[in-house]
Formats: C-alpha cells, sequence, structure tokens
C-alpha cells in the first residue's frame, strides 16, 4: 500500500512537471547572436518582450563578425551586426538584411582630473591619437584644442577591440572619411592593424579597460559610456561645431539618413552634415534567412521585430539609442512579406 | 562453457584450463581503449593539418617569419603569437620553478608535518582553482596592483632596460607572465613534494650523519636524487604554460605586436584562438587560426620530445656513474 502511495504521488508529481513544462516547450524560442552594440538595448526589448508574451528571445554579445559567421553557419536564427553588409553579399548569402535601431560611438578617456566634455578633439586629431602619431596627453596639438585644462605629461594608451566588432567598423569608417592618412595606413573594417593600442574583447572589455587603466582612451557604444560613467571626448563634428554625445547629437546625424534609396538598406551615418550632428552614428542591423524552415518560428521572430518597431521606441531612448522611423519600420516590414517565405509561401502578410 | 573457467582443486595453472583466450580478450580490450588515445592524438593533428592548408599553401614559411596579422587585408603572421607565447611562459618559469622547489624542500625538509600537511592543502587548493577566476583577479585585482606599484617601480629602478619601458598599463606580457606563474606554481611544487617524499629515508639519514647541513642535505641528495622527477614536475608546469588560454586572454592586452618591452601588450596563439576564432568569416582567417594551432602543436611536441630526451639522457648518466 505505501509503495502504491508513493508511485502515485512520484506520478502525480511528473505529470504536474510535464503540464507545466510542456507549454513552454511548446512556445518557440528564438536565438540571435552578434554585436555587442545594440545589446543593452536588445536586452531590455527581450526581457519586456518575454513579460508580455512569454515568447522567449535571446541574444548573444559576440561581435558583429561572429554575428554574422553565426548566422551564415545557421547556428543562430538571426544575426546582428552594425557593419553593414553590401547588398550583393546580402543576397548571395540568401540573407536579408534591415536596420534595427541607431546609435553613437563615443571615445571615452580615464586622464586624472579630466571630467566627461571638457576634452575636445578635431578629427584629425581623434585620428593622430589612435593611430599613434599623438602618443602623450600633453602633445601641443591636444593642448592647443584644450586651452584651460590641465593635462599630464602621460602616455597614451588606445583601448581597441579584440575582436571582429561593428563599432570598430562604424569607428573606422569615419577615421577613415576624415583622415588621409588614416585611409591611407589602416583603412576601415572590423578588424584593422591597429599600429598602437591594447585589445579588449567587446564593448564591456573596452570599457573596462579604459576604467582600469590611467590615461588611456577607448571607443564604445554611448550606453556603455554612461553606464560606466566614464569621461566622453567632445567631438567636432562636420560643420566644424563640436558637439558631445547625446539622443539629439545622434538624431540630427540620424535625420540624413534616407533609407528608401538603400540596396538591402546599406547605408553608413558618419561623418554626417547639421550643425548639431554627432560624427560617429551607425545602425544597427538583423540578418535573417529569406528561406526559413520553420514558419511558426519565422513568425514569432517577425512579430518580436515588429514589437521592437512598434512599441520599443521609448525604451530605446532611454537607453539613448535612436528608434528607427516609423516609415523606415513599414518599409522593413514591405520587405519581410516580398522576401520572407516559407516553403515558397510568405509569411509576413 | 562455465567449467573450462572453474580452478581444479589444489591444481593451479592446470593444463585444461585455457588461459588463452581471456587473455586475449583481456589484452585487446586494454589495447583497444590505448589505442583511442592514439586516434583522438591523430585525428586533432590530421584535423589541424586539412585546415590549415590553406592559410600555409598561401604563405608558406613566412607564416612562421611575419609578425604581419592584418584580418582585413588577408595578410597573417604567427611571429607575435609565438613569440608571446614563449615570453609569456619563461617569465612564468623563472619565476615558478625556483620558487616551487623551495616550497616543496620546505614542505618535506624543514616543515613540521602540520605546517607540512596544512601548506600542502592550500597548495592543492590552488591547483583546483578554475583559470577564469585568475584571469578575473588578475584583471581587477592584480593589474591594478603592477600598474599603480609594481611596473611604476620597476620603470624607475631598471627603466635603462629596453625590458621595462613604456607606459605602465598594468596589463601586458608582464603581468601575464605573473599570472602563468602563479598558475603552475602548484603543479610543479605538488609533484616537486611527492618526488621529494619518494627519496629514501636512509639516504638522507646518511648524509647528516656524515655531517651536512641541511643545504647540503637537500641539494647533494633530494635534490639530486628527485630530479628526474623534478625536471618532469618543470615540464608539467610548462606544458599549462604554454596553452594556458583564459586568464592570459584577460590581462595580456591582445594586440598582434612583437615589443621588447614586457610592459606592453602583447598576445599568444591561445588567447588569439580564444579571441578570434568565433568570428573569423574569411576561410583564410579561419586557415590561419587553425595554422596558429598546428604551430602550438608543435611547440608543445617539440618540448616534450626535449623533455623525453633530457630525462633519458640523465637516467643513462647516471646509470654510467654506478
Amino acid at each position: 500500500m505505501q509503495k502504491f502511495v508513493k508511485i502515485a504521488v512520484v506520478c502525480a508529481i511528473t505529470a504536474a512537471i510535464l503540464a507545466v513544462s510542456v507549454p513552454a516547450l511548446g512556445a518557440k524560442a528564438v536565438h540571435g547572436a552578434g554585436a555587442t552594440f545594440p545589446e543593452p538595448i536588445y536586452a531590455v526589448w527581450m526581457y519586456k518582450y518575454n513579460q508580455l508574451t512569454g515568447v522567449q528571445v535571446d541574444y548573444q554579445g559576440i561581435g558583429s563578425s561572429g554575428g554574422i559567421r553565426q548566422i551564415k553557419a545557421r547556428t543562430v536564427d538571426f544575426g546582428g551586426s552594425d557593419a553593414p553588409l553590401k547588398g550583393p553579399e546580402v543576397r548571395e548569402a540568401g540573407l536579408i538584411q534591415f536596420p534595427m535601431v541607431i546609435g553613437g560611438v563615443v571615445p571615452i578617456c580615464n586622464i586624472k582630473g579630466v571630467e566627461a566634455g571638457q576634452l575636445k578633439f578635431t578629427p584629425e586629431v581623434l585620428a593622430g591619437v589612435f593611430s599613434g602619431d599623438i602618443s602623450y596627453w600633453d602633445d601641443e596639438a591636444i593642448v592647443a584644442l584644450n586651452p584651460g585644462v590641465a593635462l599630464p605629461n602621460e602616455p597614451i594608451t588606445v583601448v581597441h577591440r579584440a575582436e571582429g566588432s561593428g563599432t570598430t567598423w562604424i569607428f573606422t569608417n569615419y577615421l577613415d572619411k576624415v583622415s588621409a592618412s588614416w585611409h591611407e595606413k589602416i583603412g576601415t573594417g572590423k578588424v584593422v592593424p591597429w599600429p598602437v593600442g591594447v585589445g579588449a574583447k567587446g564593448n564591456p572589455g573596452v570599457a573596462n579597460y579604459v576604467q582600469r587603466v590611467n590615461g588611456s582612451i577607448g571607443y564604445v557604444e554611448y550606453a556603455y559610456a554612461v553606464q560606466n560613467n566614464l569621461p566622453y571626448v567632445m567631438l567636432q563634428n562636420q560643420a566644424g561645431k563640436y558637439v558631445g554625445p547625446s539622443m539629439e547629437s545622434f538624431q540630427a546625424a540620424a535625420a540624413n539618413a534616407d533609407w528608401a534609396n538603400t540596396d538591402n538598406y546599406y547605408l553608413v551615418l558618419t561623418d554626417q552634415p547639421g550643425d548639431g550632428s554627432w560624427p560617429i552614428v551607425g545602425a544597427t542591423f538583423i540578418l535573417l534567412y529569406a528561406e526559413q524552415d520553420d514558419a511558426g518560428k519565422a513568425m514569432e521572430m517577425l512579430k518580436f521585430f515588429d514589437w521592437c518597431y512598434e512599441h520599443g521606441a521609448d525604451m530605446a531612448v532611454e537607453k539613448d539609442y535612436v528608434p528607427i522611423p516609423k516609415n523606415v519600420a513599414d518599409m522593413v516590414r514591405k520587405t519581410w512579406t516580398d522576401e520572407i517565405r516559407v516553403a515558397g509561401a510568405p509569411v509576413w502578410k | 562453457m562455465v567449467e573450462r573457467y572453474a580452478i581444479a582443486p589444489g591444481a593451479p595453472g592446470n593444463a585444461s584450463r585455457d588461459q588463452s583466450r581471456p587473455d586475449a580478450i583481456f589484452k585487446w580490450l586494454t589495447a583497444g581503449c590505448s589505442m583511442v588515445v592514439i586516434l583522438i592524438m591523430a585525428g586533432i593533428l590530421f584535423e589541424l593539418v586539412r585546415n590549415s592548408g590553406m592559410a600555409l599553401k598561401e604563405f608558406g614559411f613566412s607564416f612562421l617569419t611575419s609578425d604581419a596579422w592584418n584580418p582585413g587585408m588577408g595578410e597573417f603572421g604567427a611571429a607575435s603569437s609565438v613569440y608571446g607565447t614563449l615570453v609569456s611562459t619563461a617569465i612564468a618559469m623563472v619565476i615558478a620553478v625556483p620558487l616551487s622547489i623551495i616550497i616543496a624542500v620546505f614542505l618535506v625538509e624543514v616543515a613540521r608535518p602540520r605546517v607540512s600537511r596544512f601548506i600542502g592543502g592550500a597548495i592543492e587548493l590552488l591547483a583546483a582553482v578554475p583559470s577564469i577566476i585568475y584571469g578575473m583577479w588578475g584583471l581587477f585585482v592584480f593589474a591594478a596592483l603592477m600598474q599603480n606599484h609594481v611596473q611604476p617601480f620597476l620603470g624607475n629602478r631598471l627603466g635603462a632596460l629596453p625590458l621595462f619601458q613604456g607606459p605602465p598599463m598594468g596589463i601586458g606580457m608582464l603581468t601575464a607572465g605573473l599570472i602563468l606563474a602563479l598558475m603552475v606554481l602548484p603543479f610543479i611544487t605538488a609533484v616537486t613534494r611527492d618526488v621529494l617524499m619518494m627519496v629514501p629515508p636512509v639516504l638522507k639519514e646518511s648524509a647528516h650523519g656524515v655531517g651536512s647541513t641541511m643545504w647540503e642535505a637537500v641539494r647533494f641528495v633530494s635534490l639530486k636524487y628527485g630530479r628526474r622527477g623534478i625536471v618532469g614536475a618543470v615540464f608539467l608546469g610548462f606544458g599549462r604554460a604554454l596553452g594556458e588560454t583564459m586568464a592570459v586572454t584577460f590581462v595580456i592586452g591582445n594586440s598582434h605586436r612583437i615589443s621588447a618591452s614586457l610592459f606592453s601588450a602583447g598576445n599568444t596563439i591561445a588567447s588569439s584562438l580564444a579571441n578570434e576564432f568565433n568570428e573569423a568569416s574569411e576561410p583564410i582567417y579561419l586557415s590561419s587560426l587553425f595554422a596558429l594551432a598546428l604551430v602550438l602543436f608543435g611547440i608543445t611536441l617539440a618540448f616534450q620530445t626535449i623533455a623525453h630526451h633530457w630525462v633519458a639522457r640523465m637516467q643513462r648518466i647516471e646509470a654510467g656513474d654506478r
């Protein structure tokens, strides 16, 4: 009798566990990986979306190059990259690409006694520092731009990314545009041959190194500068005005974006005109296969992105990202309708 | 069948008992299991060679001598990673080997049993700490210590040497080497301690009997008797330092450059693989990383062989002595 009771209890518990877990198994989890640049906002969106709908979307920040590689290897359902792929490359791989959110890349520094926004750089000086031509904080070129700031006679330690990174791509794309010698020697890339400095992994790694090393300078997505309370550097934009990173200056740069005339949304927003424009702004992109295997999962994934466009703007602004404008979101939805197929039938109608 | 294996009473090794079959099974079973090791080894080597073929064909021997590492332009060379691997390991060994041997001597020859047990236990615990913990501690605590105290001190006193020039960043080759030293120390110490404990007490007693000091007994009896085992312990630590990944990646600074200064950032083969393998999107990039792994495999094999021959030679010389 006792044995029977035991068995009955075990059965009941098992049944209860199954009853609870089966719906969870039924709901499809969506996995993504890629850029660390948008990770802070993706994390917020995914958490909120999960609370509202119970759908699990997860995202691993492994760097943009990693995102591209993982989606091409089909180990994830979608990839994230800040460096947009060119239209033909997107088509060739059978992917579609669309922008998710816009953010700013910000030089951050750690010099004793220097606070956020105290230091001003021209594009030439910024390129000089990151290429190693300017190697001391009290270099004439820096001092001339910053009268009244006490700059120490300390060597500059450049902190860059150790792995393939879309943040690096946006940053070097800007330096490439504004400095002839940068263009000649280093160029644009997710990984570039840095002449000086130390490499750190991910946006969090760069923020961490800059925080630890006296006299260092690095570049991160703005959210990481805010989170870690790291002093940013003011930059001179194309109009010749010094601006600081902020929602407004990112928006001013993003206002120039002409998404309608792009091939697979390939658009770079660095060095934009306008008095208030922050010069190093970029969109971050989602990559997914046009030909999906599983209609249910594809639908869950698109519903999430749709929700982000529709309801994610306020959360994005709170984290200092610029949301994608409504008309662009509608363009993206049309792209989904036109291109995403499961066994030849459209998924998003 | 059962009767065949039954031992006939009072007749061990009875002719009627056929041992050849179970012995053969046993032999093949053990041999088969050992073959797994060879197969895995061969499989790894095969995969490394196969995948690195493209890079080796493209760059040839210059892969080893070039320090260019520019994924954007498709240029790859192993020199900076090989240099970093060897230098960081060398720093670790220079510090860890003497220290480990001294600690082991203390534990076996000097310390009272209770003290010895306590410190011995602590060392074994140290060996069990996962390397990521060393990495985090290295970055958050040790790097700050290096930056604020050790590196400025070295820079002021020995700044004339190219080894100690450059800004004190806290992270870099020297920090990586020191962390590695801490990580291999427990391994070398533990094995050396066991080796010293195997020295027959009668030898030590006779050394003391003829009036040796403690140092002389250690120097001429214990260390000499155990030197083959100690060399083995050193190479065990060496192997670990060579391939250590996470802790080094945290503190070495990850830059593909060769610099004379130990303060500057560098990289090792293992740290490059850890950083870059995940996102190597072009085939030649991936192939070059495989080639790097092959180089590490080669370095490990080379040092293993050297260690093996060295121990064998010591054995021959000792045999000749007698």
